[in-house]
């Protein structure tokens, strides 16, 4: 059963790759877009320093470029994009041929967001060593945090990934949920750390922040690689992130199980 | 007797679709209270296919057969009865179940689009788990059957519809399925291709004994592959049976097509015309029962140069089973 799993992944990186060949400039320009945005955010915070004479609350120039150029790398690990496609696919019936298949369809979507975020290091890692060079950023952290940066980018990209596809799933009930993303989109970007350090948000919303997953895909991978986290909160954000997996999946599987029965398979 | 393969009992579907009246001061009503109309796609209808058939599903559209076939697939919950494929309850999608079928929809792209259809058709045989000697073998099967051999290569896009939907069924029926539900396969395909897919089929059917339930607008396509025909429309089974009895029990009419020479005898007065083509050549509709007598009585009152007597087509014959149908409703109607 693992094994055919494998196989199947295996079959459908090689297809999803040939496919993002087709689509080079496509991909090139969807990278650019998401290498700019926290650029933007840097360059926007880099200037407001300045103005403040150097740090804003705590943060100085060198700080805000290792926070940034941190979080290039998580946003790239969390992105997600098929709350925005299965709409289309529901409404246009498209799902009907995943559904004949023997094999749950989430594992040609996890597949092809494994591909895309493989495939796009080949951009990403050039541009982040060439905004390393460009905005010095200033680490004060520990080699174990570091070690465990990885670990903790992983659990966020599964949290993005299983908390994107339960918000998929309310196309089976709206065929209106650009709507539904843009709410779940704005949270995030406030509240996960993107917008701005959540240390520098106002106490009630770093008090929202803590109940909500958005700060757990970014914020906690961020402040761990920075070295501002000690052992126990390390331990807890690891905790939350898991707990928030299994939350969701939870969620996921109910929302699929109700939403397939609503089905239409219309469109053909 | 072998247990049938496919067995349909009482099988509903009933549609909650979303009405309002046109109008702002309706659209602003439905935000806060929306009314649902339950539309009845499919009424508890029933049928049983034994391996091996090939049974034909006629029906005008939104009659209720792709709804039907969606059920039979897994694709559709049911609203009532049960819908058994090869012993497996068809909504729980089990993947014993999904292994041993398949679903062909016209005009439905299941292949990837940007690589060649080959690549599409590797990823199959992952998905199904097929054996590389029996995945070899299939797919140079199919290859001969449908003349694949310059297609496969080409990326999805750049084939013509023909040859697509060639690729398509190919795809389809690399795991070997049991059971094929064919839904208008041969849409928008010119006729030599649609020629290709039926005799391709037939093949098919006949190497693996595999059964198949076919929807198609092409009554060719019906006549070539089908003995046995389900008619289905506004949801309810009007016709379950041989193809040949269709005819026999919904016309009671046959056609006359007489060539004659012109003459001051009326040819309506013998019949109903159907068609007039030229002033010494029209086709007449007559009641069965007198199809001879009225035969004796145009060949002893007109000069005639051709006489023949057909059954109506089966093209016809379906108008009438339909038109028959929508009168037994307005007669009745359902509750």
């Amino acid at each position: 059963m693992l094994a055919n799993l494998v196989q199947f992944y295996l079959a459908r990186f090689r297809i999803n790759l040939a496919v993002q060949f087709q689509y080079r400039v496509a991909m090139g320009i969807w990278m650019l877009g998401l290498i700019l945005e926290p650029l933007v955010y840097l360059c926007v915070w880099t200037s407001v320093a300045k103005t403040q004479g150097g740090t804003v609350g705590g943060f100085g120039p060198g700080d805000f470029a290792a926070y940034y150029l941190i979080m290039l790398l998580v946003h790239h690990a969390c992105l997600i994009w098929h709350m925005f496609e299965y709409d289309f696919i529901i409404r246009q019936g498209i799902l009907s041929n995943r559904l004949l298949r023997p094999i749950h369809p989430i594992h040609g979507d996890i597949s092809e967001n494994i591909t895309y975020k493989v495939f796009m290091l080949v951009i990403l890692l050039p541009a982040f060593g060439l905004l390393w060079y460009l905005f010095k950023p200033e680490f004060h952290t520990t080699v174990g945090a570091v070690a465990l940066f990885p670990f903790a980018l992983l659990m966020a990209g599964a949290l993005a990934f299983f908390a994107g596809w339960a918000l998929a799933m309310a196309a089976f009930w709206t065929n209106r949920t650009a709507a539904v993303n843009q709410a779940w989109f704005v949270a995030m970007f406030f509240f996960s750390g993107q917008a701005a350090p959540l240390s520098l948000l106002p106490p009630w919303m770093q008090d929202v922040a803590f109940y909500l997953p958005f700060r757990w895909m970014y914020s906690f991978p961020i402040e761990l690689c920075l070295g501002r986290l000690d052992t126990r909160k390390i331990l807890h954000g690891f905790g939350t992130q898991a707990l928030w997996i299994l939350g969701f999946l939870i969620i996921m599987n109910f929302a699929w199980r109700s939403g397939i029965k609503r089905y239409s398979a219309s469109g053909g | 007797m072998d247990s049938p393969v496919v067995c349909v009992e009482k099988l509903s579907k009933t549609y909650l679709t979303p009405v309002r009246p046109e109008g702002l001061q309706a659209a602003f009503k439905s935000l806060f209270n929306r009314t649902t109309k339950a539309v009845k796609a499919v009424e508890s209808i029933g049928f049983e296919i034994a391996a091996g058939e090939i049974v034909g599903f006629l029906g005008p559209n939104g009659a209720g057969k792709t709804t039907t076939l969606k059920m039979l697939s897994g694709l559709l919950h049911p609203t009532g009865g049960m819908a058994r494929v090869l012993g497996h309850d068809a909504k729980r999608r089990e993947h014993a179940f999904l292994r041993q079928i398949t679903l062909v929809m016209g005009q439905r792209n299941q292949l990837v689009w940007d690589i060649p259809a080959s690549d599409s058709f590797a990823l199959n045989k992952k998905i199904y788990n097929v054996p590389d000697a029996q995945f070899k073998e299939t797919l140079a099967e199919l290859t001969e059957l449908l003349e694949l051999a310059p297609l496969v290569s080409k990326p999805v896009r750049n084939l013509s519809l023909g040859e697509r939907m060639k690729c398509e069924v190919a795809g389809a029926l690399l795991h070997r399925p049991k059971v094929l539900f064919l839904d208008e396969p041969t849409l928008g395909l010119d006729v030599t291709a649609q020629r290709r897919i039926r005799e391709f089929i037939k093949t098919y059917n006949a190497r693996h004994n595999s059964t198949v339930l076919l929807t198609s607008h092409y009554m060719a396509d019906v006549e070539a592959l089908a003995k046995r025909v389900l008619v289905i429309h506004h949801g309810k089974l009007l016709f379950d049976g041989p193809l040949a009895d269709l005819v026999t029990r919904f016309s009671p009419h046959k056609t006359i097509i007489l060539d004659f020479e012109p003459c001051e005898r009326d040819p309506a007065n013998y019949g109903t015309v159907v068609k007039t083509e030229a002033p010494g050549r029209v086709t007449l509709s007559v009641p069965k029962d007198q199809t001879a007598a009225i035969t004796a009585r145009l060949l002893q009152d007109f000069t005639v140069k051709d006489l023949t007597v057909e059954d109506p087509s089966i093209e016809e014959v379906i108008e009438m089973v339909f038109a028959d149908g929508t009168r037994q409703e307005t007669a009745t109607p359902s509750a």
